[in-house]
C-alpha cells in the first residue's frame, strides 16, 4: 500500500509538470494577445512596451521563461520560495489571489455535493426498485431535462424567476449577492440558487447512474442468495444491493469534487461568485498568463489528488481491491 | 401410503405446478404442470437440459419467481402448508429456515463485499433471536462442519480469498446453518473442478444424514444424481417426462429422452471405442412448444401420431412408482431399450423394432 502511494505521488508530480508545460505552450508559445501590449494601455510607445516586456521577463527565450516559472513555483528552488508570479493586469500576486478565492469555491462545491447526493441517492434507488412505475418515469424525465440543461441557461432562468431583485417572484438573493453577503448564514442564503443550479445536472447524472447500476446489481446471483436466506426485502435492497451499486459512485464523486474545486467556472460566472473558476475565466479573457497558469495548475492538482484519494479509498470500500 | 402419513403429510408435495412468464415475445411456459412428492430425509434428483424448467420449478418452491409477469398456478405444499398462496412474509420466514438453497456458481452467489462468516451469521440472525456473537459462533461451527480448515480464521475472510470448492462449502454452511428440513441444490457442482465435485456431493450426502434433511438436486448431469438420489424426475420442456427410483432410471428407463441422456454420459466400464450418442437438435423454445409430444422433433422413434397427441404421465405396467409420458407402446419401449443396451445405434434400434413390426 505504501509503495503504491509513493508510486502514485511520483506520477502526480509528473502529471502536474506535464500540465504546466502544456498550459505554458498553449498560452505563451502559441500566438495569443501580447501581454506587454495589453499591460501598456492605449497607444503605448515602443520603448514602454520594451520596458514592460523586460520587467515581465518576456524578452527571454521561451524555454528560459518556462524554467524560470518552474523555479518560482517550486519551494526550495529558484530564488523566492513559492511564487506563482504576478497578474499582468493589476500586478496582484497570483497565489494569494487564488487562496483568498478558494474558500468561496470550496463552500459552493461542498453545498452542491451534499445537495446532489441527498437528491440523487433516493431518486436512483426508488427508480431502480420501481422500474417502469410512474414515479420512475417522472424522475427519469426530470433527470433528462436537468442533464440536458446547461448551467448558464438554467442559472439565468432561475435568476429570472426567483432573484429578489430582477426575479418574477422575489424569493432568493440573486446575482452578486454572495460577494456582498456577510456571515455564514447570509452567505449560505446567497448560495441557495447557485447550489441548486450547480447540483441539478450532477444530481440527474448520479441518479441515472445509480439507477442503472442498481438495476444490474439486483440481477446478481448474490441478491438471489440474500433473498433465499429469507432476509427482508428492505435488507436485501439496502445492505446487499445498494452497498454494491453505490461503490462506483465514489469514483465519480471524487473526480467531480476535484473538478469543481478547480473552479465551477459557469456557476461562479453566472452568479458572480469570486471563486477560482470566475478568476480563471477572467484571466483567460484578459490573456493574463500567470493567473491562467496558476488556476489551471490548481485545478489539475485537485483532480489528480482526488483521484489518488479515491483509489486509496477503494481499497477500504471493496475488499477485493489490493495494492 | 400407511396410516401414519395421514397424520404427517409428505415434506414436499408439488401438484400440477405451472410457472408461465409473460414476455414481449409471448408466454414462456417455463414449468408446465409438474407433480412430485418428497418424503423427509429423501433425495429427489431433477434432471434435464438447460431450459427444461428444472431451476424455475425449485425457485418457485422458494417463492423466488414471484414477479409482476409471472403466472404461477397449481399447488406446492411444504409440511402440509400451501406455499403458493402464502403471503410474502410467510414464505420469507420459511425461506432460509425450513427450506434452504445452494446455487451453481458459488463465487457470484456470495456477496463480494462481506466476510463469509458475516454472511452466514446474517442467515442465522434472519430467523433466530440470537446475538451477533452467537450467530458468528454458529457460522464458525458450520464452516467447521463442512470441512473448512481453521474455520475461525476462514470466517473472517472474503469470498474472493476462497477456492471454488471452499466457496461452495461456505454456501452449504450458510444453507444448513438453520438446520433446514429441505435443501434445494441447484447444479451444486457444475461450476467446480471434477475432483472437487465428488467432495461436495459427498459432503451434501454426509450432512443430509447428520441433519436428516430432504434434498432436491437439480442437475443436467445424471452422474451427479446416480449416487445420491432415491428418486429421479427427468424434465423436458417444462414437464416431467419420466419419474422413477434412481435404480430404475439407470436399469430400465422407459423414455427415449432418458435413453438419450444416459447414452450421452461417458462411462469407464464400457469399451473405449463405444461412441457417445448425443441427443440431436436443441431444446425447444418454451414460447412455442412443438405440437403433440414436445420431444417429437428430436425423438429417433417418432411416429406420425406423436406430432398430434400430447402424451400424459402414465404408470408403467408391472412396476411400482414408475411413470412415463411416452406414446410408444410399452412393449416397443422395452425392446428398444434392450437393443440400445446391446450397443445398437438409435437408428438401428428403430429399424429393428418399429419398422420390423410394420413389415
Amino acid at each position: 500500500m505504501a509503495a503504491y502511494i509513493v508510486r502514485r505521488l511520483v506520477w502526480v508530480v509528473f502529471l502536474l509538470f506535464m500540465i504546466t508545460l502544456i498550459t505554458f505552450v498553449i498560452f505563451s508559445v502559441l500566438p495569443s494577445g501580447d501581454p506587454a501590449v495589453l499591460r501598456a494601455g492605449r497607444q503605448p510607445s515602443p520603448q514602454l512596451i520594451a520596458t514592460i516586456r523586460h520587467e515581465l521577463g518576456l524578452d527571454k527565450s521561451k524555454p528560459v521563461q518556462f524554467i524560470d516559472y518552474l523555479g518560482d513555483i517550486l519551494p526550495f528552488l529558484g530564488h523566492n520560495g513559492v511564487d506563482f508570479g504576478y497578474s499582468y493586469q493589476n500586478s496582484e500576486p497570483v497565489l494569494p489571489a487564488i487562496l483568498t478565492r478558494l474558500p468561496n469555491t470550496i463552500f459552493l462545491t461542498a453545498g452542491a455535493v451534499i445537495l446532489w447526493l441527498l437528491v440523487a441517492i433516493p431518486v436512483g434507488v426508488i427508480s431502480a426498485i420501481k422500474t417502469g412505475s410512474w414515479l420512475d418515469r417522472l424522475f427519469m424525465t426530470l433527470a433528462l431535462i436537468f442533464v440536458s440543461a446547461p448551467v448558464y441557461f438554467l442559472g439565468l432562468v432561475v435568476l429570472y424567476l426567483f432573484a429578489n431583485d430582477i426575479g418574477v417572484i422575489h424569493l432568493l438573493p440573486g446575482n452578486s449577492a454572495y460577494t456582498n453577503a456577510h456571515g455564514f448564514f447570509q452567505k449560505a442564503k446567497a448560495l441557495i440558487m447557485p447550489w441548486c443550479v450547480l447540483a441539478a445536472s450532477f444530481a440527474a447524472i448520479y441518479a441515472r447512474f445509480l439507477r442503472g447500476n442498481l438495476i444490474d446489481t439486483m440481477q446478481e446471483d448474490y441478491i438471489r442468495t440474500a433473498r433465499a436466506k429469507g432476509l427482508s426485502e428492505r435488507r436485501v435492497i439496502f445492505r446487499h444491493a445498494v452497498r454494491a451499486a453505490i461503490t462506483p459512485i465514489v469514483t465519480l464523486l471524487g473526480l467531480d469534487i476535484g473538478l469543481l474545486l478547480g473552479g465551477a467556472i459557469l456557476t461562479e460566472t453566472v452568479f458572480n461568485i469570486q471563486g477560482i473558476g470566475r478568476f480563471a475565466y477572467q484571466a483567460i479573457t484578459d490573456s493574463d498568463l500567470p493567473v491562467i497558469q496558476g488556476t489551471v495548475l490548481f485545478g489539475a492538482f485537485f483532480i489528480v489528488i482526488m483521484s489518488l484519494i479515491v483509489d486509496i479509498l477503494y481499497a477500504f470500500i471493496d475488499p477485493r481491491v489490493r495494492y | 401410503m400407511t396410516a401414519t402419513s395421514a397424520v404427517k403429510p409428505p415434506l414436499l408435495e408439488v401438484e400440477d405446478l405451472r410457472v408461465h412468464f409473460e414476455t414481449d415475445d409471448g408466454t414462456v411456459r417455463a414449468v408446465d404442470g409438474i407433480s412430485y412428492t418428497l418424503e423427509r430425509g429423501q433425495t429427489l434428483g431433477i434432471v434435464g437440459e438447460s431450459g427444461s424448467g428444472k431451476s424455475v420449478s425449485s425457485l418457485t418452491v422458494m417463492g423466488l419467481t414471484r414477479s409482476r409477469n409471472a403466472r404461477i398456478s397449481g399447488s406446492v405444499r411444504f409440511d402440509g402448508k400451501e406455499l403458493l398462496s402464502a403471503s410474502d412474509d410467510e414464505i420469507r420466514s420459511i425461506r432460509g429456515d425450513d427450506v434452504a438453497m445452494i446455487f451453481q456458481d458459488p463465487l457470484s452467489s456470495l456477496h463480494p463485499f462481506y466476510k463469509v462468516g458475516w454472511q452466514i451469521a446474517e442467515a442465522v440472525r434472519a430467523h433466530r433471536e440470537v446475538s451477533k456473537a452467537q450467530a458468528w459462533d454458529r457460522a464458525v461451527e458450520m464452516l467447521g462442519l463442512v470441512g473448512m480448515p481453521e474455520p475461525r480464521r476462514r470466517a473472517d475472510s472474503y469470498p474472493h480469498e476462497f477456492s471454488g470448492g471452499m466457496r461452495q462449502r461456505a454456501m452449504i454452511a450458510m444453507a444448513l446453518a438453520n438446520d433446514p428440513k429441505l435443501l434445494i441444490a441447484d447444479e451444486p457442482t457444475t461450476a467446480l473442478d471434477v475432483t472437487v465435485q465428488a467432495q461436495i456431493l459427498e459432503l451434501i450426502e454426509r450432512l443430509q444424514r447428520e441433519f436428516d434433511t430432504a434434498v432436491v438436486v437439480i442437475t443436467h448431469d445424471l452422474g451427479v444424481v446416480a449416487e445420491m438420489a432415491d428418486e429421479i424426475a427427468v424434465m423436458y420442456a417444462g414437464r416431467i417426462v419420466e419419474r422413477a427410483s434412481a435404480d430404475t432410471i439407470f436399469t430400465a428407463p422407459q423414455h427415449p429422452y432418458t435413453w438419450g441422456l444416459l447414452s450421452s454420459i461417458p462411462r469407464l466400464d464400457t469399451p473405449r471405442d463405444e461412441q457417445l450418442v448425443p441427443i440431436p437438435g436443441r431444446p425447444p423454445s418454451l414460447i412455442q412448444l412443438p405440437t403433440g409430444c414436445s420431444f417429437h422433433p428430436r425423438c429417433p422413434y417418432v411416429q406420425e401420431a406423436h406430432r398430434r397427441i400430447d402424451p400424459q404421465l402414465q404408470p408403467v405396467a408391472g412396476e411400482r412408482d414408475h411413470v412415463v409420458a411416452c406414446l410408444l407402446e410399452q412393449d416397443v419401449r422395452r425392446r428398444l431399450w434392450r437393443e440400445l443396451q446391446s450397443g445398437a445405434a438409435p437408428s438401428a434400434a428403430r429399424e429393428d423394432v418399429i419398422e420390423g413390426d410394420a413389415a
